[in-house]
């Protein structure tokens, strides 16, 4: 909350601020006359995708733009001093100590050659805080406040023999060593697992709250903004689309935009379907006992078992969407690859039509192929880029012995199906953009006619707005189509709004499953519980 | 002690690797059409039969070829290299009286080129961020050394500065006769080492020169390096602590690797400037077929090269913390 | 578009990589002519000795101590030096990207196998290697050609094992597994297409690495004793140093300028090809 200083100017703000991009990129500014205020000890939240410009707000403010960009026009004033004005050196001074940033990814942001009390203690040397042992004392007491345990072996570990939570934790300690006005968070949260998410958010609210620091807190996620925000202010292609409290945005959204980001987010478990009948339903495909570990290397020449997948049992009905849910490196990938038969289990079996897919070899598995195939989750990486769209869609139906021209004919009528222009046929991968692409990905899944269709993750590298056309996309071609679909995921939001039935796995196991407003709504295995309570946002407004 | 572990598993290697060099120079001969025994006797022990008989049974051409090669270890390791019909001598006294030649040589090329080229690399780096002219100058200098050979711009050199100019001696280690002593003798030998070891520098230098650059460019480009400048550290602190110490790693990984090649082009070095070390006698040996030495100079030229390698590697392994832990958890 | 258009548009994008380009075939094409053009033998004594350059016109670059022409014999050298370059780099190629295929795309024993082997050649001293094979079976142009390439598929093959093993586990093989392709298809149809810019970029330093082994071998009195070439060219100046030390500048210059169009011509390719390429390095 902001503090009462009723009458006393905005800590930050910034008039009519305009930079423009070099020639050739996909718009002509990345900010165009963006106006924002913020109040001592007040949280604004900055909320837009990628290519709406926040990065480039942030950089703005601490003055670390690219070579290649200038700030054409526009105004940024912090307590009181012209930022725009202020000379390098001046700069340098209020960063790091008045000014602090938090960047997205922590292992990136650490210097891997440095060990973490190094890396907090130049910033303290930077801006003369005192002797080696006020440093050093210093440096103990950040790290104990973010939370980490056993501040004394941590000051001397390196970035890489740390959690992806405890570095960022770190990151937060090294951005408040000097006790900063404005903690700027780029994306803090996004490149963390859910759980870990929860909880350096709740971090960040508890220091916030502590010092009442104002906070200018980028994201792409509604929900974060819920959890933290006063304020919020979204951004679209370089410009302000609508800003204001944060309770009134959520319950009265003015624009369109606005509303479709706030549609990605609501976490209303989906209705069951009236056309299908689910205890009626046959299983199509069944799993039992799955299991599937790999050796990795330790050193030189020891090699440890790691277990990706162990006693894995699922069902998965037809006409339904089964999602399996998890965090990364639970297994949920490794479980999609088994039952496509990219990897090979060590036990267990895949019963598809009564034959156990897991125990025949390619030869045998290649008739078969064409009833279950799989959506990628990397757009960019799933299509081959030597090749034209028409030829990776015909591949699967040349392989199954279609002749080219019926092949051809699937593949034109396919990309009208999934919404494509007829062009696309003859143009390459690069072509597109990353919604498309994941569109051909899908069209390519459904050109050898499958029963089922494993996703993998398939919406996870989208933008929300897009993951929204996607999903609807999906949703429409299963009920078309009678698919059966597995869908894979980390994201609880997206799950809860796709899938009839959810199992719930975490480290290599499958704690629970069952219909989805069950799972979520009540929650039997106390992971599951920790899940659902991890959806940022989910404290303060229970989903609906 | 996991760092222990780690620098015995490379010790271990390396002995593979030796191993693996003795072989090859083992088949190497045998590789020859022909009868090997007479191949070794070469032109100067072909009249003598009795030199032919001898060294027929001493490389055992009789008995399989397993055992030949146990022999030929064994004598290796008890430092037995065969003997010079034609230089008269154990290929072994020949080698280890021209080592020491080869070594100042191959260590002064290797400073000078790793720090020219290092330190150009980043004033070309620090230039390249700000469009200047130095960079293009010196990547220009860079392509060309990297073109030229090497054999070619020692010729060049001599002309240049022992002929023309007359600064420099073109040929040997030392002035003969001269009998210097102390410190005379020292200023003697850096004035005949200048032009050879720049020489083989300069090829190296090239390499040097992109490979800092491009390294650096690229971790300018890396998010904490960003993080660094929204610390407000100053520009000094963030260029050695975080810049050059993050860089420099690829390129003493990257030096360890080439000296395989300063080691090859230090032959044709030694060849022009008639420095006396074991390139040169190599050189020698190679008119005359005389193939005990011959092989003998490959033999050590690559046992110095593996063991070299090791001490690169262990270097690595103690800048770069991640190396010993196994690769740690990215 | 028409490929020449097209062609003339990307070579306008680098000028460098097009004169180097020109310049390659100008070479090619002067040494392929060099019969005609300057006379069948480069060991003929056709005028008088250590005659200085640009002095006649017959003999623009002058001549060696025995009267023979320097230019026909940097014409003749060009066929040595472009041969050798060319047929090296063909053969590391085929045994560089053959080895490398394997080993990358089965992974495992054979893989760790396969690349011990390749490292160990990767360590030894090159040229002492080569020389002493080259010795060893008697100088000539295939030896020298053998040994050329035994040195140099390490390289090749570890670019392409590490290629192969990146672009195994991309998600359009997967996809391509996933549709049924056999092992061989997936191999040519959607991993060696996009292999192949970086081993493109690695065969022109190839080729440019034998052309100058090619000439130090010569210039060690290694090279095929018939035919007259750049390295032997430079040795056979040694001695006249003083006296005619142009008989040193053109041979090496033309080295220079060959590995140098080499490299530019590579470093063209490995830009313009890397755009399209390189898309699927996000």
């Amino acid at each position: 909350m902001p503090t009462d200083n009723a009458g006393q100017e905005p800590l930050l703000t910034v008039r009519s601020l305009r930079i423009p991009l070099p020639q050739g990129g996909d718009r002509s500014h990345a900010l165009y006359d963006l106006s924002l205020e913020l109040e001592r000890g007040e949280v604004l939240c900055v909320v837009g995708e990628s290519g709406s410009g926040k990065s480039m707000l942030a950089n703005a403010l601490i003055r670390l733009l690219p070579e290649t960009v200038r700030i054409e026009q526009g105004d940024i004033r912090f307590a009181g001093q012209d930022l725009l004005a202020l000379d390098e050196r001046g700069m340098r001074q209020l960063r790091g100590n008045r000014i602090a940033m938090v960047f997205q990814d922590p292992l990136a942001a650490l210097n891997p050659l440095l060990n973490i009390g190094e890396q907090i203690d130049e910033t303290l040397r930077a801006h003369g805080y005192g002797n080696a042992s006020a440093r050093r004392q210093r440096i103990l007491e950040l790290l104990d406040y973010t939370g980490l345990p056993d501040p004394q072996s941590i000051r001397h570990a390196y970035p890489f023999q740390l959690s992806g939570g405890q570095r960022q934790r770190v990151v937060i300690a090294m951005a408040l060593a000097l006790g900063p006005d404005l903690l700027i968070a780029d994306e803090p949260t996004s490149a963390l697992d859910v759980t870990t998410q929860a909880q350096i958010l709740e971090l960040i609210r508890r220091i916030q709250q502590d010092r009442q620091m104002a906070m200018l807190l980028i994201t792409h996620d509604f929900g974060v903004v819920r959890t933290l925000g006063d304020r919020v202010l979204v951004l679209r292609h370089g410009q302000l689309i609508e800003q204001g409290p944060v309770q009134s945005m959520l319950d009265r959204p003015q624009n369109g935009y606005t509303r479709e980001l706030l549609d990605a987010v609501r976490a209303s478990p989906s209705q069951p379907r009236p056309d299908l009948d689910l205890d009626d339903a046959p299983v199509i495909l069944r799993t039992r006992g799955l299991s599937h570990s790999y050796l990795r290397r330790q050193g030189l020449w020891k090699k440890q078992r790691v277990t990706a997948l162990e006693d894995a049992s699922i069902t998965l009905k037809r006409g339904e969407t089964l999602g399996i849910v998890g965090e990364s490196g639970s297994g949920k990938s490794t479980l999609g690859r088994l039952l496509l038969r990219l990897l090979d289990a060590d036990q267990g079996e895949i019963l598809y039509q009564d034959i156990d897919l897991a125990k025949l070899n390619q030869k045998q598995l290649r008739p078969l192929r064409g009833d279950i195939q799989m959506i990628f989750q990397d757009p960019g990486a799933s299509l081959n880029p030597r090749q034209t769209i028409g030829h990776s869609l015909m591949a699967g139906l040349l392989v199954q012995g279609s002749s080219p021209a019926e092949a051809e004919q699937r593949a034109r009528a396919l990309l009208e199906q999934v919404g494509l222009p007829a062009n696309a046929f003859n143009r390459y991968p690069d072509a597109f953009s990353g919604g498309q692409r994941q569109r051909i990905g899908i069209a390519r899944a459904l050109a050898v006619h499958p029963r089922i269709v494993v996703a993998d993750e398939c919406v996870s590298a989208l933008d929300v707005s897009v993951q929204a056309r996607i999903l609807t996309l999906l949703e429409d071609l299963q009920r078309r189509l009678g698919l059966s679909l597995i869908f894979i995921t980390h994201d609880l939001r997206v799950a809860a709004r796709l899938c009839d039935r959810v199992a719930v796995i975490q480290k290599g196991r499958i704690v629970e499953q069952g219909p989805t407003s069950e799972v979520f709504n009540n929650p039997a295995h106390p992971y599951t519980r920790a899940l659902v309570e991890a959806i940022p946002g989910h404290q303060r407004y229970p989903s609906t | 002690m996991k760092g222990l572990w780690f620098l015995g598993n490379r010790l271990a290697q390396a002995l593979l690797t030796v191993l693996g060099v003795l072989v090859l120079s083992f088949l190497l001969v045998r590789l020859a059409p022909g009868d090997p025994a007479l191949l070794m006797a070469g032109e100067a022990g072909s009249d003598d039969p009795h030199y032919i008989e001898q060294l027929r049974v001493q490389m055992g051409l009789d008995r399989p070829l397993a055992s030949q090669l146990l022999t030929y270890v064994g004598k290796v390791i008890r430092l037995d290299l065969g003997y010079s019909y034609r230089n008269q001598s154990d290929v072994w006294i020949l080698i280890a009286e021209r080592l020491p030649a080869t070594l100042l040589l191959l260590g002064s090329a290797f400073l000078l080129s790793s720090l020219i080229g290092v330190g150009l690399g980043i004033l070309a780096a620090l230039s390249a961020r700000r469009r200047g002219w130095l960079d293009k100058l010196i990547s220009t200098l860079a392509t060309l050394l990297y073109a030229a050979p090497s054999f070619w711009l020692a010729l060049l050199l001599i002309i240049l500065f022992s002929l023309q100019l007359g600064w420099l001696p073109a040929f040997g280690m030392e002035t003969v006769a001269a009998s210097l002593s102390g410190w005379d003798r020292v200023v003697d030998l850096a004035r005949h080492l200048l032009l050879p070891a720049f020489t083989l520098a300069c090829l190296f230098l090239a390499l040097y020169i992109q490979l800092t650059r491009s390294s650096l460019l690229e971790v300018f480009r890396q998010e904490f390096v960003r993080t660094a400048q929204a610390k407000g550290l100053a520009p000094r602190r963030i260029l050695f602590a975080h810049v050059l110490r993050n860089g420099l790693l690829p390129v003493v990984t990257f030096a360890g690797l080439q000296l395989g090649q300063l080691a090859s082009a230090s032959l044709l070095v030694e060849v022009v400037f008639a420095w006396p070390g074991i390139g040169r006698l190599l050189y020698d040996a190679l008119s005359h077929r005389d193939y005990p030495l011959l092989l003998g100079v490959f033999l050590v030229i690559s046992v110095l090269v593996v063991l070299l390698n090791l001490l690169t590697d262990s270097l690595c392994q103690w800048l770069d913390p991640r190396i010993q832990a196994g690769g740690g958890q990215a | 578009m028409t490929p020449f258009k097209s062609a003339l548009r990307i070579a306008g994008r680098h000028p460098a990589a097009a004169i180097a380009a020109l310049f390659l075939l100008g070479l090619t094409l002067l040494a392929l002519l060099a019969p005609w053009l300057r006379g069948d033998s480069p060991w003929a004594m056709v005028a008088a000795p250590l005659l200085p350059p640009f002095s006649q016109w017959a003999h623009p670059l002058g001549t060696d101590m025995l009267g023979r022409d320097l230019f026909t014999g940097l014409l003749y050298g060009a066929r040595s030096s472009l041969l050798v370059g060319a047929l090296s780099t063909f053969l590391t190629l085929l045994i560089g990207v053959g080895v490398g295929a394997v080993a990358g795309y089965n992974g495992g024993w054979i893989d760790a196998l396969l690349m011990r082997i390749a490292e160990f050649f990767l360590i030894l001293p090159a040229l002492f290697l080569a020389v002493i094979l080259v010795s060893v079976l008697e100088p000539s142009t295939s030896s020298v050609v053998l040994a050329i390439t035994l040195v140099a598929w390490p390289s090749v093959a570890r670019l392409v094992r590490s290629e192969f093993l990146t672009l195994r586990q991309r998600e359009f093989v997967l996809a391509a597994r996933v549709s049924g392709q056999s092992a061989a298809q997936i191999i040519l149809r959607q991993i060696l297409p996009n292999a192949l810019t970086p081993v493109l970029v690695v065969a022109g330093f190839v080729m440019a690495t034998a052309i100058l082994t090619e000439a130090a071998l010569s210039f060690l009195g290694l090279g095929d004793p018939d035919g007259m070439s750049w390295g032997y060219m430079i040795n056979a100046s040694r001695n006249l140093l003083r006296d005619a030390w142009w008989m040193s500048l053109w041979p090496g210059l033309a080295i220079l300028l060959t590995v140098l169009a080499v490299n530019l011509l590579t470093e063209g390719l490995r830009s313009a090809l890397g755009r399209q390429g390189g898309r699927h390095a996000d």
